[in-house]
């Protein structure tokens, strides 16, 4: 008789329980996700060791090359006697390879600085209209649709003229057109698990109305918070690049992608290379976000990426 | 239906208000009186208060406000402080171009985003699927300005004297020139609205062509317009096609689809009239969503192709601290927004009877 009785599994708490290892676990398997960790890792490590990886100096000109040289690689047939410049030499005799390579620093944390920005003043302004609702809730709302109604790139160049051109502005107006977004996805969150049962648990518990916001509420609002922040990576350093383009971002001598495309847009014809590397850099970059975004999508919202496939 | 379109367009105001009170308090918050930007050297205390007393600018704030809500209400947007002419006709002279490159990166985007999408969900998971999301993904990520560059690089030198040759820039080649309908029709002496209404359809190259049958400028505007709404459009063309995949995936695995297709219907009315009539909606939706970032698309766009359209000179007046046509130009973007948006919820009722409006 005790032969019949089903064992018990050995494992009863193992890792595939936990839902933060099986989001991983989907996460590491998505095919996107695994492309876009695979270039973002490429492009940390460009950013971490830029010093290590750049040949030259991203500021400093060189003192021997032709301006806006074509590039010149060894390896594809380049003579020897010349000097390697993997991406040619910008307008103001400066290795464009170094350059691009230092833009791999600045842009990620361009990136990763405004949307944490526009993260916590948006999470806190959608935390407290859906928390505390009434008018609150309006007036916080009502506001941040009118922010909306612009175009976002419009309304960015329009808060640069206020605070004045230079990278930290830029930054700021980035992180200000973002902060809707944010808003919104937390009030959402809020809203959702506001009235539901545990939270009038803990209420009656007598935890303090900051504390079931903190500890009960927001937590809800990680997941769509992360893979909303991580898509909002990609438009921040998207925008930062146009406003650097249009010189109303980052100033020279600044390696930065959008200024180094802005400084040679008029040599297009003649050195297409100057613009082609830097642009294709923030595609790289962008795309990496784009595809993590969504593999994050897809592995934190099971329901979501059952219906998508 | 028009209870509701008359509903949506009042409610329009309160957000009209909004933004006349967000471009207001935004131009006056600008560093340096305009004062010192237009006269330059010239600007002695005097000169500045002059010029503040001309302009209206030694008033409060608040008076200043609803003195020009009141002027706005009679159509009258001020005079641009740069060049001293009405805003209207800056207006009249800048919009009809950026509509057409906005209308023609819109079509674009929407006719080949749709047939891409459309394409990748019928052979799900095959080549064609996963090259057009790799595509599509990578045309999300681009900027538009290097787009723009690398399409004026091949188009105008790579392919010079090929019958592919795009022109890179500018509005029209030299020699073409656009005459003013008024001067054709001899109404010169209108006035108002309709004065307004003639000089937006006259400075459209396209239109004017139309109307007068000047083929030749038609082709001309169009081919100028060729690259520009192709760099504006890609990156919706890859979001429009990105959605219409998982929308009629979606869609394809309905009982009624296979209740179609058992009937005996023919595979392509299934796709037509049956699945993809169901997808439409998230697609319009998106659509309209992008409408918003065209024009900001356009902005970047204009600047490269050098188009005279709204937002290279809007980029213009907001670094000369041009008040009047900062708020006049952001006006009416944001009227057209919030327009778009409109139009894209009345859109639903026709595509989903299912759907009220009220």
């Amino acid at each position: 008789m005790s032969d019949s009785v089903p064992k018990l599994s050995a494992e009863p708490i193992a890792g595939r329980d936990i839902p933060t290892l099986q989001a991983l676990r989907r996460l590491f398997r998505h095919r996107s996700a695994q492309l876009g960790m695979f270039i973002l890792g490429v492009l940390i490590i460009c950013a971490i060791f830029a010093e290590r990886i750049a040949p030259y100096d991203p500021i400093v000109p060189l003192k021997e090359g032709k301006r806006r040289d074509t590039p010149c690689i060894h390896l594809f047939g380049c003579p020897l006697d010349r000097t390697q410049h993997l991406m040619g030499i910008d307008g103001n005799s400066r290795d464009l390879f170094s350059r691009v390579i230092f833009g791999a620093r600045l842009s990620l944390q361009i990136g990763v600085s405004t949307i944490s920005f526009a993260i916590v003043i948006g999470g806190l302004l959608g935390a407290l209209a859906g928390f505390v609702g009434g008018w609150l809730d309006d007036l916080i709302m009502r506001s941040l649709d009118v922010l909306m109604a612009f175009p976002s790139l419009l309304l960015a160049i329009a808060i640069v003229a206020v605070l004045g051109p230079g990278l930290i502005n830029a930054l700021l107006a980035i992180a200000i057109i973002q902060i809707p977004i944010y808003a919104r996805v937390v009030r959402a969150s809020v809203l959702s698990v506001k009235e539901l049962d545990f939270v009038a648990a803990s209420r009656a518990l007598g935890a303090s109305e900051m504390r079931i916001l903190f500890s009960r509420i927001l937590p809800n609002a990680l997941t769509p918070l992360i893979v909303q922040g991580t898509l909002g990576i990609a438009t921040a350093i998207l925008s930062a690049a146009a406003l650097s383009f249009l010189g109303l971002g980052a100033e020279f001598p600044t390696p930065e992608w959008g200024l180094m495309l802005g400084e040679e847009r008029n040599s297009v014809f003649n050195a297409p290379h100057l613009v082609f590397f830097p642009g294709f850099a923030i595609m790289l970059t962008v795309l990496s976000f784009n595809l993590l975004g969504d593999g994050l999508r897809d592995a934190l919202d099971p329901r979501l990426s059952q219906v998508i496939k | 239906m028009l209870q509701f379109l008359v509903r949506r367009l009042l409610l329009m105001f309160p957000v009209l208000m909004g933004i006349l009170l967000v471009t207001f308090t935004i131009t006056r918050l600008v560093k340096g009186s305009p004062c010192y930007v237009m006269l330059g050297e010239r600007a002695t205390v005097d000169a500045c208060n002059d010029f503040n007393r001309r302009y209206g600018l030694d008033k409060s704030l608040p008076e200043q406000f609803v003195r020009y809500m009141g002027n706005i209400a009679q159509g009258d947007f001020g005079i641009s402080i740069k060049d001293r002419r009405p805003i209207t006709t800056i207006i009249a002279e800048r919009l009809p171009m950026t509509f057409e490159l906005t209308i023609l990166a819109m079509l674009f985007a929407s006719t080949f985003g749709v047939l891409l999408g459309v394409i990748s969900a019928l052979n799900r998971n095959s080549l064609i699927d996963s090259l057009t999301m790799i595509g599509a993904n990578m045309g999300v990520s681009m900027p538009v300005f290097w787009l723009g560059l690398l399409l004026a690089y091949f188009f105008a030198l790579v392919l010079k004297g090929t019958p592919f040759a795009l022109p890179p820039s500018s509005r029209l080649s030299a020699g073409m020139s656009l005459v003013p309908l008024a001067k054709t029709w001899g109404l010169v002496d209108l006035t108002g609205i309709r004065a307004f209404l003639l000089a937006l359809i006259s400075n459209s190259a396209i239109l004017n062509g139309l109307i007068t049958g000047n083929f030749p400028l038609v082709l001309d505007a169009f081919k100028h317009l060729i690259l520009p709404a192709t760099a504006v459009g890609t990156i919706s063309l890859s979001v429009i096609a990105r959605m219409t995949r998982s929308s009629l995936l979606d869609v394809l695995d309905q009982d009624y689809i296979r209740a179609a297709r058992a009937k005996g219907l023919p595979y392509r009315r299934v796709i037509s009239h049956h699945a993809l009539r169901n997808a439409l909606i998230p697609i319009v939706t998106i659509i309209g969503i992008q409408t918003g970032s065209l024009l900001g698309g356009a902005v970047l766009t204009e600047t490269i192709f050098s188009l005279p359209g709204v937002g290279s000179r809007m980029v213009e007046a907001i670094l000369g601290r041009d008040y009047p046509v900062v708020q006049g130009f952001s006006v009416v973007i944001a009227s057209v927004f919030v327009l778009s948006n409109l139009l894209v919820d009345a859109s639903y009722a026709y595509l989903d009877p299912r759907i009220r409006l009220k």
